[in-house]
């Protein structure tokens, strides 16, 4: 009998529990925390000050409460929708643009439709899922037909939705109003949605959101094309083999994905700006942000609710230390993209069980 | 271990390589069960086997890749431990695998010294490495433009420029991954006077293979492997093609399944010059004809890679056919999609049951009715009945003898065994008329082996007509009413089992057509 010295072992763990992936995110945010800690070190700013500051922002007010909702809203909504797409395998790097083109269409319709006021919210929202849609349906046909790869046609579809608004804004749909600044005119006020009285909490996305949240996971756990998304998404060659079209699938998910995202995009012009203008200043990177939401929700939908509520009070800590501590609002991305190094590396801990230490003796 | 340096041997031929009673286990496997090889210096050495026989296992534990778990290495008489690749080439052991370890963008020579450490400093030095491999390359027969990049290359040039990388490094023992299942017959030719030269040179080559021409062309000893067993060394000369085949497939019946006579029913399935394409675009199957009747097995035996899984493909709906037809009456199956098909009736147990038949990471209740879900026994209104699909799959796992905790246990977590009577359960299900099980108990277990055998058999007896591909010629032999030979997508004949015998059927897998054989 020998004895094989194995410094670490890795055994593969087919079904990891809820407990564990829970554990293991809840560790990958902790060092995503420290790494930012040291950030703030770096600008002499004391790390535990800076989270006490940013908790007491976020939470220690009404303000700062409603503020960390409103900033989750188009998170929610859109994670909602990449975690459908991810299910289904598609990497739907494009929510920026999706939720952009959703606001070019809500101010479309809100500007020149004239659509009688009960009807012209709904219409709204309805134009802005349409537009989200068609801009993620693009991508999805381009890789089950021809296998062009999903995270470069939706990213660069980005540019051309940004581009496209700039054009919108600068060109045909300048406002005559605005003094030359480009911004569309103000929407008319039956294209304003109720807000949650003296906050800037849109009702009807957060709404949508939280519905969507429940309606996907029963979607994706209890019906059939739920089904066939998780075997398309776990083994396409599974997928193939049970006679699932895996193109479907996908222009299906992307559906529900881009919409979403184009809902948000209508709920923060709707709800916020009551224009479209810089798009940089609508979008505020939700797009990208929601992937980390998504990422972090695990694959599941309702969690998305919880994850893109860290993420609003993340986004909220960003305003707060720039505030209260004189400290760059971009210190937000560092300390997303923090969270996401740490949430993939993660990953392997999540599928793999690692051990240290000498292996048994198999015989 | 006790030392045993100087292994008594009877022969004055020094000895390259000795691997005894070597053990390598993999999870819920025995890839090696004490296997014993010895390679003598300046020999081609063929290792025969089936796909699975624990070929390239061996040769991986021989090149530092794995550790074996029990055994010993010894090289030119000296015991050794052979701890990765590196230590491999240090003591001159290189290895070409079947898909090759190069950079694409790099060109030859820079391939070939990547990771050494040539040159002054941080610079290397081409001019001299340039002289060393057009030296080799002229010796050896091997040309190939050093200054070329890899991607540019055909397939048998950047073998040359592995086996070229393996020569620089000192290699005086070169182990050969089945070399020749990438090349043209004409890159076989010249590959095999390469390694002609390279023994005569002085170099002892190991050569991994499974396909009994080669064998008898190339090599001069030869050892069969077997279910992870050597089974047998032999010169070359000294045997034949059908005894390599009887060795490799194993002539011994273990198995005894009772077999009742059959009962032929109609005709089910007749196919009609069958042509279609690989994953590459070349000729998988070219003009198959046979037919299948209600109530009978129809055996398809052949050396892997000559268009069995193809054809199981196209029968599924999984890969078109280029020319043909396959008529499941009233329906041309090479026109219907898998899911059609599966509709029509037709049962598929993949040759890959883990990576296709089933999602590991989904519940046993869900793999189950992976092809049943829009059925309205397991689906209303679009959703889905999960009661319905629990019950299923509390009968599927008593009637099938799925071992697990429960329903909800994800099917990754299941021994091979549990997994293909998942799959059967699954395929069985709906009564099928028409089989195709291929590969139906590889890798399983004893037990699990002959429940699925019975399985098969109780299905014929039912009316089901089954096409089962397997290259476990014992399998095809016991289950079978009629053997089909298949050889480079062709039937080389079918034979009714009764009149079949091992030798026919093993030169007609070589290639031989039945009138030439009995003839």
């Amino acid at each position: 009998m020998m004895k094989t010295p194995a410094w670490i072992q890795i055994d593969r763990r087919p079904s990891p529990s809820g407990l564990t992936v829970f554990a293991i995110s809840v560790i990958a945010i902790l060092f995503a925390l420290v790494m930012a800690g040291l950030f703030f070190e770096f600008y002499g700013v004391s790390a535990l000050r800076a989270y006490g500051y940013i908790i007491k922002g976020a939470f220690g007010s009404r303000l700062g409460l409603t503020e960390t909702v409103r900033g989750m809203i188009p998170l929610l909504v859109i994670g909602v929708g990449l975690v459908v797409a991810f299910r289904a395998l598609f990497w739907n790097i494009g929510a920026e643009g999706q939720l952009l083109m959703g606001a070019v269409a809500a101010s479309g319709i809100a500007l020149f439709s004239g659509i009688p006021s009960p009807w012209l919210i709904p219409a709204m929202f309805l134009g802005g899922f349409a537009a989200g849609a068609l801009w993620g349906v693009g991508p999805a046909i381009l890789k089950a037909k021809l296998g062009i790869n999903d995270v470069i046609t939706t990213l660069m579809l980005n540019y051309v939705a940004i581009y496209t608004v700039h054009w919108l804004i600068l060109g045909p749909w300048k406002g005559l109003t605005q003094r030359g600044f480009p911004y569309t005119d103000r929407f008319p006020t039956a294209a304003f949605l109720p807000m949650l009285g003296g906050t800037r909490i849109h009702l009807p996305t957060l709404a949508i959101g939280l519905v969507a949240a429940a309606v996907m996971y029963f979607v994706v756990k209890k019906t059939r094309v739920g089904f066939e998304i998780r075997v398309v998404g776990e083994n396409p060659d599974a997928a193939k083999y049970a006679g699932i079209s895996q193109t479907k699938i996908t222009v299906l998910a992307m559906v529900i994905s881009g919409g979403l995202a184009g809902v948000a995009g209508v709920g923060e012009v709707a709800g916020i700006h009551h224009m479209l203008f810089n798009p940089s200043s609508i979008a505020l990177s939700y797009g990208y942000t929601a992937i980390i939401v998504a990422w972090l929700a695990r694959r599941n939908p309702l969690a998305v609710i919880l994850t893109s509520f860290l993420f609003g009070v993340i986004m909220r800590g960003g305003d707060v230390i720039k505030i209260s501590l004189g400290l760059p609002f971009q210190l937000v991305n560092v300390f997303n993209g923090l969270i996401l190094f740490f949430l993939i590396g993660s990953e392997i801990f999540v599928r793999y069980r690692v051990r240290f230490g000498t292996k048994k003796e198999t015989a | 271990m006790e030392k045993r340096g100087g292994m008594a041997t009877n022969n004055s031929v020094p000895l390259a390589v000795q691997l005894s009673g070597i053990v390598k286990r993999f999870p819920g496997v025995i890839a090696n069960d004490g296997v014993n090889l010895i390679v003598r210096r300046g020999e081609i050495h063929c290792l025969l086997g089936e796909n699975g026989a624990g070929k390239t296992t061996l040769m991986r534990i021989l090149y530092g890749l794995y550790q074996p778990d029990e055994g010993e290495v010894l090289l030119h008489g000296q015991p050794i431990r052979i701890g990765s690749p590196k230590a491999a080439l240090a003591n001159h052991i290189g290895m070409v695998h079947q898909h090759f370890h190069l950079v694409p963008t790099l060109t030859v020579e820079e391939n070939i010294v990547l990771g050494l450490n040539e040159g002054t400093g941080p610079f290397l030095q081409f001019k001299k490495t340039r002289q060393k491999i057009r030296r080799l390359a002229e010796e050896y027969g091997l040309q190939v433009d050093p200054g070329a990049k890899v991607w540019q290359l055909t397939v048998g040039q950047q073998q040359r420029v592995e086996i070229l990388k393996a020569l620089y490094r000192d290699a005086d023992i070169l182990i050969m991954d089945e070399p020749t299942s990438v090349l043209t017959p004409q890159e076989v030719d010249g590959l095999f006077g390469t390694l002609r030269t390279l023994v005569a040179a002085g170099l002892t080559v190991i050569f991994i293979t499974h396909k009994l021409n080669e064998v008898m062309e190339i090599s001069d000893r030869v050892t069969v492997l077997r279910k992870g067993k050597a089974v047998a060394t032999v010169n070359t000369p000294e045997t034949s093609k059908a005894e390599l085949a009887r060795l490799m497939v194993g002539r011994e019946v273990i198995f005894n399944v009772e077999k009742k006579p059959p009962k032929l029913g109609e005709k089910i399935l007749d196919v009609v010059d069958l042509h279609a394409l690989n994953d590459r675009g070349l000729p998988a199957l070219r003009g198959m004809t046979f037919d299948l009747y209600g109530g009978e097995i129809l055996g398809v035996a052949g050396v892997s890679g000559n268009g069995q899984h193809e054809l199981s493909e196209v029968l599924t709906g999984l890969r078109k056919a280029t020319e043909g037809r396959a008529i499941l009456e009233p329906h041309d199956l090479t026109e219907c999609s898998a899911r059609t098909i599966a509709d029509l009736g037709v049962a598929h147990v993949p040759t890959e049951r883990i990576r296709v038949g089933t999602v590991p990471t989904m519940s046993i209740r869900e793999n189950l009715i992976l092809k049943s879900y829009r059925s309205s026994a397991f689906c209303k209104w679009s959703i889905l009945n999960e009661k319905a699909a629990y019950e299923n799959a509390c009968k599927a796992m008593k009637e099938y003898e799925i071992l697990a905790p429960h329903d909800g246990t994800a099917v990754g977590n299941l021994s091979g065994g549990n997994i293909q009577r998942l799959v059967l359960a699954r395929e069985l299900s709906g009564s099928p008329k028409f089989v195709v099980a291929a590969h139906p108990t590889y890798g399983l277990d004893v037990g699990a082996t002959e429940q699925v055998r019975e399985v098969l058999l109780k299905q014929r007896d039912r009316g089901a007509g089954i096409l089962l591909i397997s290259e476990d010629l014992d399998e095809v032999f016991q289950l079978s009413d009629r053997v089909l030979v298949i050889y480079e997508g062709q039937v080389m004949g079918i034979v009714p089992a009764e009149e079949a015998n091992l030798e026919e059927i093993g030169l007609m897998m070589a290639g031989s057509h039945r009138e030439e054989v009995t003839s």
